[in-house]
């Protein structure tokens, strides 16, 4: 069944999007990411205009990850003062970012620009959780303790100074690495179109020690607020949010979500590193390789007036 | 003196008959509503000829009818590989250029006048005038230009722009209908429909007319709602998001 979307100006599948908002719901909900990252490829890859599909999944990432922080907020395991100093930062980066993606698109250079970081990003991070899953999967087989954490184990992030205390995840952390991951997520954010949650959660990990019993809800939390802020914003300036296509992405990716949830509860959490690790990975190799082979039609239009 | 106007009464004279057929057109529908289940349209143009009374109509009678749609600015950029990945290294600026532009006749388009004819005419494709900034200046470039070229062909890819030599029929030697394919990512606005006729290679008679695609319904209040009032439309996107959500968690709680 076609129905046209308004603000994207061309017909397309019902059934086809709202499956794709199932399938990147379920993904979502088993490993407590957003989805952005595998969410605005498919659109742009099913002909959606870029600019569309980044503004669009916004919204649709605000309605998961309002679900999902609705079901933390009752565990009480959201960090609200944490997610308010990334947010602050956060917002400076969604500027800076904005900024650097109007000036590349005046350029021509957008596409390349975007998919480099895809590759960059992605490989890395990818190739980061799966080294560490492994690892932690190795350790389990061979007895020994099966978490990387070590209680009151401390790195060069914990030397620096402006300390601030967060109750709620019980730690004491200086204030500059947590503007600057704030920073890089609303940065991020802005140039790929992504929620950033599949970088958030494993830098606050690592860097920041954050006990994994707040850091998804914390994440989730940060997660709703800059996606539907950036709903609002990129409907008042850029007019590109289609919302016939947010409504339908939305519904099949709260369902989605919910089976998602109930998969990976089911799943011992290396492993549901190891995977998630395989899928950013997986996504990153998708882009290097576009980058590299010969594209189809060396030629491709943008509009500049209408 | 008097033999140069009269060379020039002459002249008018058989400009005046060579202009002498009537064309009367109409088409199937003048307005295309854009609703949510819009997946393109085909409009039907009919026609008739009309020519003068007590004329002789000599041979047979050749039409092309050239649509344009709103006009828009479009860049084409051409990728190459530099460091082993593929970078846009240059581009070419096409100016108010139709955004949609078919280019309807019922002969091969060589066949229906002498060359110079049809690129004053500007009858298909590539003697359409495409209007690209080179450099400081505005112009056309040859038909064989890459750019031109590769601009037209991703153009045809999307359905926005097509040449048939057989969309166009004659019913009776003066009656003719032409179809118009209207694709489902054609833009919204005016589309200027021009009916040239041709006779013996000579432009005959020629005659406009125009129909419009635009939104309806939930489609057209969803593109008013964003356009006119972007920051309510955002917070209302947003709302729905949050509702959505909240739906959920309370449809699927468990805890």
């Amino acid at each position: 069944m076609q129905i046209y979307l308004p603000i994207a100006d061309l017909p397309v599948n019902i059934f086809l999007v709202l499956g794709m908002g199932l399938a990147v719901g379920f993904i979502s909900g088993m490993f407590g990411i957003g989805g952005g990252f595998l969410m605005t490829p498919l659109l742009i890859f099913i002909g959606i205009p870029p600019s569309v599909s980044v503004a669009s999944v916004a919204s649709h990432i605000a309605a998961s990850s309002f679900t999902g922080a609705l079901t933390y907020w009752r565990r009480r395991t959201i960090d609200v003062a944490l997610a308010l100093m990334l947010l602050s930062a956060g917002i400076v980066g969604t500027a800076t970012g904005v900024w650097l993606f109007t000036l590349l698109r005046a350029l021509d250079q957008l596409d390349l620009v975007i998919g480099v970081s895809y590759v960059v990003l992605l490989t890395t991070v990818g190739g980061l959780m799966i080294n560490e899953a492994l690892r932690a999967e190795l350790r389990a087989r061979s007895g020994g303790p099966a978490t990387l954490r070590r209680p009151g184990s401390h790195n060069w992030v914990h030397g620096l100074p402006l300390k601030m205390r967060f109750k709620r995840s019980k730690i004491y952390v200086s204030a500059i690495p947590v503007w600057g991951i704030g920073f890089i997520i609303g940065f991020v954010g802005a140039i790929m179109g992504i929620g950033g949650g599949f970088l958030l959660v494993p830098m606050l990990i690592y860097f920041l020690r954050v006990p994994t019993a707040t850091v998804i809800g914390t994440s989730m939390a940060l997660t709703l607020i800059t996606m539907a802020s950036a709903t609002v914003m990129h409907a008042a300036t850029n007019h590109l949010v289609d919302a016939i296509l947010a409504l339908i992405l939305m519904v099949g990716g709260v369902i989605g979500a919910q089976f998602g949830a109930h998969t990976g509860h089911k799943m011992r959490p290396e492993r549901l590193r190891l995977m998630l690790g395989l899928l950013v990975f997986a996504v990153g190799v998708r882009f290097a390789y576009e980058l590299v082979v010969p594209p189809d039609d060396l030629y491709s239009l943008r509009l500049i007036a209408p | 003196m008097i033999a140069r106007a009269a060379i020039a009464l002459a002249l008018l004279l058989a400009a005046s008959a060579a202009h002498a057929e009537r064309l009367v057109v109409s088409l199937s529908n003048e307005r295309i509503a854009v609703t949510s289940n819009y997946i393109g349209e085909n409009l039907v143009l009919f026609g008739t000829v009309q020519p003068d009374a007590g004329k002789q109509m000599q041979g047979a009678y050749n039409l092309v009818v050239t649509v344009t749609g709103p006009h828009e600015t479009l860049r084409t950029r051409r990728k190459q590989r530099m460091l082993g990945i593929f970078v846009n290294v240059d581009s070419r600026e096409f100016v108010r250029v139709p955004s949609y532009l078919a280019i309807l006749t019922d002969q091969p388009v060589a066949q229906i006048g002498a060359p110079e004819v049809l690129r004053r005419l500007q009858v298909g494709m590539d003697n359409f005038i495409l209007t690209q900034r080179v450099g400081a200046d505005f112009a056309d470039t040859v038909s064989g230009d890459p750019f031109r070229t590769a601009f037209v062909r991703l153009k045809e890819q999307q359905h926005l722009y097509t040449q048939s030599a057989t969309a166009v029929t004659f019913l009776t030697p003066t009656v003719f209908r032409a179809s118009i394919p209207v694709p489902a990512n054609a833009a919204t606005g005016r589309y200027g429909v021009d009916v040239k006729l041709f006779g013996n290679g000579a432009l005959v008679g020629r005659t406009a007319t125009s129909f419009a695609v635009t939104k309806a319904g939930v489609e057209q209040y969803v593109v008013e709602a964003s356009q006119d009032h972007g920051l309510l439309y955002g917070l209302a996107t947003m709302s729905m998001a949050l509702a959505i959500g909240w739906l959920a968690s309370v449809a699927f709680r468990r805890d």
